[in-house]
This record gives structure tokens, sequence and C-alpha cells, in this order.
């Protein structure tokens, strides 16, 4: 049996949530094989709260993001938003809930349009949703300039004539306007400089204080997840592997592959002394996975085909501390299982 | 020789290197007197964010700076006594590859698609080597089997398309590695991986400079990196060096305000959630408009600094680097120096 995270109050909720895309194969043939991109994703995120999404490339972090604020349909599944299902809405029907679910993306200048001008570009928001006269919106278009730490002169200029940390603030700044419920960061410093990613990441606190919103923050540096986030979802190949309060997660990490992550960062501390987690051979295609526990074949917990070929259970091993418990994923799995589940 | 009588003469020796590309706006300089030394057997890390000219000193140094553009103005560069600079077009085609071995960020910008990875390794083999193509290929087997791809016999028959990025690099490693060279460019060689496979690359790295001897040179923006694989570090700030030393003296005792900001605002696995992380203030500005002076003067905290930004001396006089402590050199103009009441860590 599998039990899933819930949560009472939250804002968003998930329930196995699948994104499979069709493989194209040959010019003729019919598709018959998924990318099974997002696979089984359950989780909430609560009120003001910061939801870290962490995993390596390809596991389904963006395509998780998207399919949240319905820039892409889910195959099956529940994305509930403030109690309104979102799962099969139209674009029409999403129209009222865009205000309040917002995305900003790695690289800006994908999402930002290159032919308007920074002015346009956060205007548009406001005219999309009638909102305030003219005067009004070109003050709200300044404010906002300002609040992101942008000169009022960049309401005339595009986007190229500015620096990628600059960009990024344009991006933000557009999400920002409407004062979203929800925004989703997928990435949003992962192209920068550290110096300009810091900036970035105290203008994202910042922005949440004042507004309360609630972040789903996309990364894949642990580093970064770890300052932002209240929980930490760890995800694997379409999957959660584990979910737990960020310092319950950082302290007690128990899945081998939050380990192994964690254990990959190289460290600025000469003087670290590190028990390094390798793994076995390489993130496996989401197209044909493996059967049973996708991770058991590249842990450092060897376990025989049979039992790999089992899946393992996601539990609640401590409050709010989730993870998939199976012999090849938790040291001394039998110590979690208890026998009231 | 006669210039080193103190001790051995490093495998590479950068001095005063000068590089400027032509650009519709006029010259650029790139690199502006970069200096350093590259020991035997050691690994130099090069560090500083995107644009302070890490990859123009390596294509430099190699000399493959895009042409006709890309110029070396001043400088030299002592490889083993002779100055890579100067040398003739002809002469620096047997150093590549054969005694400087390369790898770069994108693992695909190194391998030909359509040639099976047997071939490519042989290819550098033959160039270098009196070789049979068979005993070519055996070594191009002796050599993935060296960077770790498990079943070489059948990964040499295969083309770049077929490996995971991980996989890949470790053939453009090997590549790199094929006529044992003396020196390693490594231009950002696991950017573009996941940390878990960049844990099992730089891994892989060490043990063969461990095994093989060779020396490296480790250009990365990532600090962490440099603190795991380098035994000394040149700081780049907007084409100049800001800093340099021993690793220790750059993590333990960094005296440019650069290097400090930098270490401060990278966020930790141990550092406190939702707190204010430190950032250095205001932006590098665009290579057309660098200032003669101190380059990071304008993001400096020091409470004179105004005066300074406002000075003759920012304007036409360049800082030199002193040696702080011994092997251990910074910028010398007192604004971009740490100062007291500097934060402490
Ligand atoms: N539109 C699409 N059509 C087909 N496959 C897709 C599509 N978008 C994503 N995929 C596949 O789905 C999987 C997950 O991709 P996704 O972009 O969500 O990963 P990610 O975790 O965001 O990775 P990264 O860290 O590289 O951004 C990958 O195998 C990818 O190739
Ligand atoms: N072909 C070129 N023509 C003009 N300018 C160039 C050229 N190549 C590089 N530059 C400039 O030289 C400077 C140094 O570039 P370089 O590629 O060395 O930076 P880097 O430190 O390697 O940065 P990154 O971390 O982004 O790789 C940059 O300002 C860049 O714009
Ligand atoms: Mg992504
Ligand atoms: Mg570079």
């Amino acid at each position: 049996m599998t039990t899933e995270p819930s949560l009472k109050r939250s804002l968003l909720e998930v329930r196995d949530l699948r994104v499979h895309f069709p493989v194209k194969e040959g010019v003729f043939s019919r598709v018959n094989r998924f990318c099974k991109a997002v696979d089984g994703v359950s989780f909430s995120i609560r009120p003001g709260e910061t939801f870290g999404l962490v995993g390596e490339s390809g596991c389904g972090k963006s395509t998780l993001g998207k399919a949240i604020c319905r820039l892409l349909r889910p195959t099956a599944g529940s994305i509930e938003f403030e109690g309104n299902a979102l799962q099969s809405l139209s674009k029409s029907g999403m129209r009222p809930f865009r205000r309040d679910l917002q995305i900003v993306f790695q690289d800006p200048a994908e999402s930002l349009n290159s032919r308007q001008t920074v002015g346009e570009i956060l205007e548009e928001p406001f005219i999309i949703h009638r909102l305030g006269s003219e005067a009004e919106r070109r003050a709200k278009v300044t404010a906002l300039l300002d609040r992101v730490g942008l000169a009022k002169s960049s309401v005339s200029k595009y986007p190229f004539e500015f620096s990628g940390g600059q960009r990024q603030r344009i991006g933000i700044a557009r999400a920002i306007a409407l004062e979203p419920k929800l925004l989703i960061c997928d990435e949003p410093v992962s192209a920068l400089d550290v110096s300009v990613q810091s900036q970035i990441l105290n203008l994202l606190m910042e922005l949440q204080q004042e507004m309360n919103m609630s972040y789903l923050f996309i990364a894949h540096d642990l580093s970064v997840v770890r300052v932002l986030s209240d929980r930490v979802g760890v995800m694997y190949l379409g999957k959660f592997v584990e979910i737990a309060d960020g310092d319950e997660l950082f302290s007690n990490p128990l899945h081998e592959y939050t380990k192994a992550l964690m254990s990959a960062i190289p460290s600025t501390d000469l003087d670290a002394v590190r028990d390094r987690v390798i793994l076995r051979g390489d993130v496996p295609s989401p197209i044909d996975p493996p059967p049973g526990c996708a991770f058991a074949r590249r842990s450092p917990i060897e376990v025989s085909e049979e039992e790999a070929s089992q899946p393992g259970d996601f539990v609640e091993v401590s409050p709010g501390h989730w993870v998939e418990l199976h012999p090849a994923t938790v040291r001394d799995y039998e110590r979690y299982i208890t026998p009231s589940r | 020789m006669s210039e080193f009588p103190a001790r051995d003469e490093p495998l590479l020796s950068v001095r005063d290197l000068v590089t400027a590309f032509d650009t519709d706006d006029g010259q650029v300089v790139a690199v502006d007197g970069v200096s350093f030394d590259v020991e035997a057997g050691k690994t130099l890390g090069i560090v500083g964010e995107s644009g302070c000219g890490k990859s123009v000193t390596a294509m430099s140094l190699m000399r493959l700076l895009p042409q006709p553009a890309g110029r070396i103005l001043g400088g030299s560069a002592r490889f083993q006594g002779e100055d890579l600079v100067t040398a003739s077009e002809e002469r620096m085609r047997s150093i590549r590859g054969a005694e400087i071995g390369m790898v770069f960020q994108e693992p695909m910008t190194a391998l030909n698609p359509v040639h099976r990875i047997g071939k490519q390794i042989g290819e550098m083999l033959l160039l270098h080597e009196p070789l049979s193509k068979a005993e070519a290929w055996q070594r191009s087997i002796e050599l993935l089997k060296l960077v770790g791809i498990p079943a070489p016999e059948t990964r040499v028959g295969e083309y770049p398309h077929q490996l995971s990025g991980g996989m890949r690099q470790r053939v453009v490693i090997a590549l790199a590695l094929a006529c044992n060279p003396k020196l390693v460019i490594a231009d950002e060689p696991t950017t573009a991986l996941d940390v878990t496979v960049q844990a099992q690359i730089l891994d892989l790295l060490r043990s063969l400079q461990k095994r093989l001897g060779m020396s490296v040179i480790m250009i990365t923006h990532d600090l962490g990196v440099i603190a795991e694989m380098c035994d000394e570090v040149v700081v780049m700030y907007a084409g100049r060096v800001a800093e340099r030393g021993s690793v220790r003296d750059i993590f333990g005792n960094p005296q440019h305000l650069y290097t400090r900001g930098l270490l401060e605002s990278i966020p930790r696995l141990d550092s406190p959630r939702k707190q204010e992380l430190t950032t250095i203030p205001g932006a590098v500005p665009p290579l057309s408009e660098m200032p003669v002076g101190a380059r990071f003067a304008p993001r400096s905290s020091h409470p004179e600094v105004t005066a300074y930004l406002e000075s003759a001396s920012f304007r036409e006089e360049r800082p030199v680097l002193v040696e702080f402590a011994p092997g251990h050199w910074v910028e010398d103009c007192r604004y971009v120096r740490a100062f007291e009441g500097e934060m402490t860590k």
C-alpha cells in the first residue's frame, strides 16, 4: 500500500500526477512507447510556504512545474488549487487562475518577447486582466521596476540590452505583477554567476515575505534549495523518493539518492571530511524505466534483481518525513517498517 | 632557464599575457596582463565569473583564438622552456594533443558525431605516435578502460550519441590523455554535468593525475571544484588577476574583496534557512568601459572608495600585484583589499 503525504490547509494539492510524452519512432510508426517524465507524483504546498524540488537533469522537474500551471496537460492525476481542480481545464477555463499561478524560467530570454520594451512586457498582465487605467498601469510598472531593483529608465529598453541577472529581474517583475499566490520558479538562478545568484535569491526571499506568496522552487543545486525552502522534495526518474522539512532532510537524509546528491556537492571547506556516496552507472531513461524500484540498480546498497524488481513504498517514517522505502534505498530499512502500516 | 635560478622551473610560466579581440566597437582587451605558474604534477585553478577571461586565457595558451578577431598582444607563456606565444603554428600543432591535452565544457565540441569513438582516439594517437591502425584501436580500448568506461571493447565501436553526457566527457578525457601529455587544460569540464556525475569525473581526474603525474589547469566558476581539486588558485576579475596563491591562502585567508565576496555569496549546505545571503553589490563593467585603475573598486564597500573613483589614479594607474605573503599575491590597491572592520569568517 502506498500512502501519500497530504496536508490540511494546503494551497496546492497534487495527487498521483502523471505526464507521459508519446515517443515518435520513425516517420510511419505508431506511437507505442511513452516517456514517463512525471510518473505518479503527490505533494502539497501550504500558503506562504516554499517547497523546494531537486533532482538531476531529466528527472521531470520542469515537466511537473509546467503541468501544475497548466502549460502542459497532465496524462492522469489531479491538481487542486485552492480546492479547484485544474487538471482538465481548457485554456479559457484556466484564465481566472492565471493571475494566481505564475512561473519564472531559468532563461528569461525564452519567455520575454524580445520585440517588446520592458515597459510593454510589464504592462501586459494588467492589460490582459483589464486592471486599472493607463496612468495606473504605468504607475504600477514603475513601482515594479523599483521593487525588483531596476532603474526607471528601463521601461523604454529591450530585454537584450540587459545582463542575465537583470533579465531575470524583469522575468520576476512580470511574474509578480498581479501578486500571484503561487510562484513556480524553474531554476531561476542556475544560469547566473554566484554574486548575481545571491542577489536574485535575496530578492525572491524579500518578495515572499512582503507578498506572502508560496513558491515551488525548482533547482538542481541542493545548497540553493536549502537556503530558500521550508520543505524539500527529491525527485528521481519522475517520482519523489524523499520529502521532508528542510532541516530534517539535510540533517537526516534517509534515501541513498538524497545522500548521494548531498555528498556530491563540492565543498569550499578545505578540511571537510566527507563520506562520498558514489552511484553506479547512469540515470536510466524515463522511456523504458526499469521495473520495480528505479534506483535499486544504481544504489550503493546492492540487492538481488528479484528484490530490485519490487517497487518501494512511499511512507511517512516520522512526522512529515516521507521516503521511498525499499531494501536498496534506505539503510536498515526494516527499522522503518512499523506494524501499524 | 637563468630566469628561475632559485627553484625548479615550473612546467608552464605565463607572464603578462594580454589578449584582445577586434570587434565592431573597436579593440577590446579580454585578458589584461595575466601571470601565473603551473608546477609539474600540480593543479592550478582559474576561477572567476562569466566573461572574466578564463577561456580566452586557455585559448591563448593553446593558440586557438578565433581568427582573425583574436590576437595575443603581449606577454609570454614558457612551456618547458619554449614560448607558446611565439612558437610557429606547425610547432603548436604538434604540442596540442601530444604535450598539452584539452578538455572542454561541452564534450560534443571535442567529438566528431559521425566517427566511432575508437577512430577518434586512434586518429589522435596516429597523429603523434608511430602506431599501426590495429595498435591504435587497441590503445583506444585501454584508454577507455583507464577513464572508467564499462565494456570498453563494445564502446570503442560506438558513436558519441550512443553515450550519456558523463561517458562522453570520459571519452574526451581519454582523448586528452591519449598521448601522455605533461599538461591538461580543462575548461569547465564538469559544468554541463549533473552533480553526481561531476563527482565521478572529478574523482577520475584526481586519480589519473596521481597515476600519470601530469599537471592540470582547471578552469571553473565553481569555488567548490577549485577547493577540491587545486593546489594553486588564480582568481580573475574583469580580465585581470585579482588574487593568486595556494588553495589555503585563497580559501583560508582571502585578501581581495572580490575573493571574499565570492566565497561569502555561495549558499552552503549549512547556511541558515531563509536568511539573507551576502551579495557583491553592482555588476562587472562591460569590456569597452574598463577602467585602468582597480577594476573592482566601483563595487568595493571601502568607506573612502568614492574619492578613489574620482581620482586621477583610478583613471590612469594600473595597480600591480604585491606578494602579501610568500606565494600569495594580491592586487595592490587598498580600496579593493580586505580592510579593517571587514567581515570576518
Ligand atoms: N515536450 C516533450 N516531449 C517529449 N519529451 C519531453 C518533453 N519535455 C520533456 N521531455 C522529457 O521528459 C523528461 C523530463 O524532462 P524535464 O525537462 O521535466 O526534466 P528536468 O528535471 O526539468 O531536467 P533539467 O534539470 O535538465 O531541466 C526528459 O526525459 C525529457 O527528455
Ligand atoms: N570572439 C570574441 N570576440 C569578442 N570578444 C570576445 C570573443 N571571445 C570572448 N570575448 C570576450 O572576452 C571576454 C572574456 O571571455 P571568456 O570566454 O574568456 O570568459 P570566461 O571567463 O571563460 O567566461 P565563462 O565563465 O562565461 O565561460 C568576454 O567579455 C567575452 O565577451
Ligand atoms: Mg528543467
Ligand atoms: Mg569560459
